[in-house]
């Protein structure tokens, strides 16, 4: 075999599809992880913040212009399609890429422009390291443009009441049926 | 899948004339600068900007690896979170906190990200960069940039596309660099801070593929110098690996900024 079908074949890996639990399969706890945040309001929080109730969790950065409100419609349209009592229980955790510009200030102005309720969803700022190993943690790929811009992947996970991450998807655009049957379920 | 597991294995150098292993990798300075990565950092930008670093002059081996878990209990194999290393991890040692003599010099693999970032981090250091690390793997024994002399190519292809039997060299064994830097081909594949964001794609893929608003920002990456297999070969290995994987063919050293004392 050629080098270069060795080097589709080593590419061909990089395809394979996001790994979620088995069933009977435990979930590895996102909470394993004990990292610092911001929120946008400045006040230090833990990662597990949410800990006890269903959470979305994904990551993003506020000065992105294309995909990154398109996350935020996302989350929505999840929350949207669950039933009313789950969705009730239901949080929300956006983690910034980008801890220089995304300050608590700055997260503060995009929950009121994009008119978040703080009291079930939180945007956070984490350092560099820490957004390393959530991002790590989440199977999030990003990389800092020289323009200060984020390429990056987007997989929304949804975590159980232990932090175990039970569902990801790369769905965007659409509330993925898979993500909102794991937050209906019981 | 034979031919990729075959890729995967990496000969080993066993028996050339090494430094003797030492406690601490008193590491080299390299002053970085401007430089033409495989990867460039932005479609329209070709030239990666390297700050001044310093990088371990050889692997980290079991017996380094071995210190740390017995003052850092929670990434022993019995021990260490899920989340953080997979079954793999440390499969090779012949007890929690022992790696056995056979191996005890050679370059520990069955690490995760998560557990080689740690093990950096509790030397006040880190894990090289993407670019810091093919920076250095560029340099032959004479030559800073060697990526354009065929003779070197040739011989950075042929450690890595024959078969590895046999153990691993000991750490620090191989010749040195023109830093002075060793192991850094036909040894291991190793960890870099930036795993997890080689985002490589090409242009067939992100062409109508419905997955491309997985990505935003300007677009994701793609490969450059496509001549130049074997750093393809190291970017296509750290994408596919996720940061809790461990694999006997992945080992890693560890770097900090050129500022800071160590």
């Amino acid at each position: 075999m050629s080098l270069r079908n060795r080097i589709v074949l080593v590419l061909a890996v990089l395809a394979l599809p996001l790994t979620a639990p088995h069933a009977g399969e435990r979930a590895a706890s996102l909470y394993q992880l004990h990292e610092r945040l911001l929120n946008q309001d400045g006040k230090p929080i833990d990662l597990d913040v949410y800990r006890g109730r269903k959470v979305l969790v994904t990551m993003f950065y506020g000065s992105c212009q294309a995909t990154c409100p398109l996350i935020i419609d996302t989350l929505r349209a999840i929350e949207r399609k669950a039933d009313p009592l789950q969705r009730d229980e239901l949080r929300v955790l956006l983690v910034s890429f980008d801890p220089e510009r995304d300050t608590p200030g700055a997260l503060r102005e995009i929950a009121a422009t994009r008119h978040i309720d703080t009291t079930r969803w939180t945007l956070a700022h984490a350092d560099p390291s820490a957004v390393r190993r959530i991002a790590a943690a989440l199977g999030i790929q990003y990389r800092k443009l020289p323009d200060g811009q984020f390429s990056h992947s987007t997989i929304i996970s949804v975590l159980d009441a232990g932090g175990g991450i039970t569902r990801q998807s790369a769905d965007i655009g659409r509330a993925d049926p898979e993500l909102v049957s794991v937050i209906n379920a019981k | 899948m034979a031919p990729l597991i075959s890729l995967l294995a990496l000969v080993g150098l066993a028996g050339v004339a090494g430094p003797p292993a030492q406690a601490a990798d008193p590491g080299v300075l390299i002053a970085g600068g401007r430089f033409e990565s495989v990867l460039p950092p932005a479609p329209d930008e070709k030239i990666a900007v390297v700050a001044p670093f310093r990088l371990d002059v050889a692997l980290v081996s079991n017996t380094d690896f071995a210190r740390f878990v017995r003052t850092r209990p929670e990434w022993r194999r019995n021990q260490v979170a899920g989340l953080f290393a997979d079954e793999g991890y440390l499969r090779q040692w012949s007890s929690d906190t022992e790696p056995g003599t056979a191996i005890a010099r050679q370059p520990v693999t069955y690490v995760s990200w998560f557990a080689a970032s740690a093990y950096c981090e509790s030397r006040g250091a880190r894990l090289p960069r993407w670019y810091e690390w093919e920076l250095a793997a560029a340099a032959s024994a004479t030559s800073r940039d060697a990526r354009r002399d065929p003779a070197w190519r040739q011989q950075i292809l042929d450690w890595y596309s024959t078969s590895a039997r046999g153990a691993l060299p000991v750490t620090g064994a191989t010749p040195a660099n023109y830093y002075g830097v060793r192991d850094l081909h036909g040894v291991v594949w190793e960890w870099v801070e930036d795993a997890g964001s080689m985002l490589v794609s090409d242009d067939s893929r992100e062409q109508g593929d419905p997955n491309r608003n997985r990505f935003c920002g300007s677009g994701a990456l793609s490969l450059e110098q496509k001549e130049n297999y074997a750093m393809m070969m190291r970017i296509a290995m750290l994408s596919s690996m996720k940061a809790a994987y461990s694999s006997g063919s992945m080992g890693f050293r560890c770097a900090t900024d050129a500022g800071l004392h160590r």
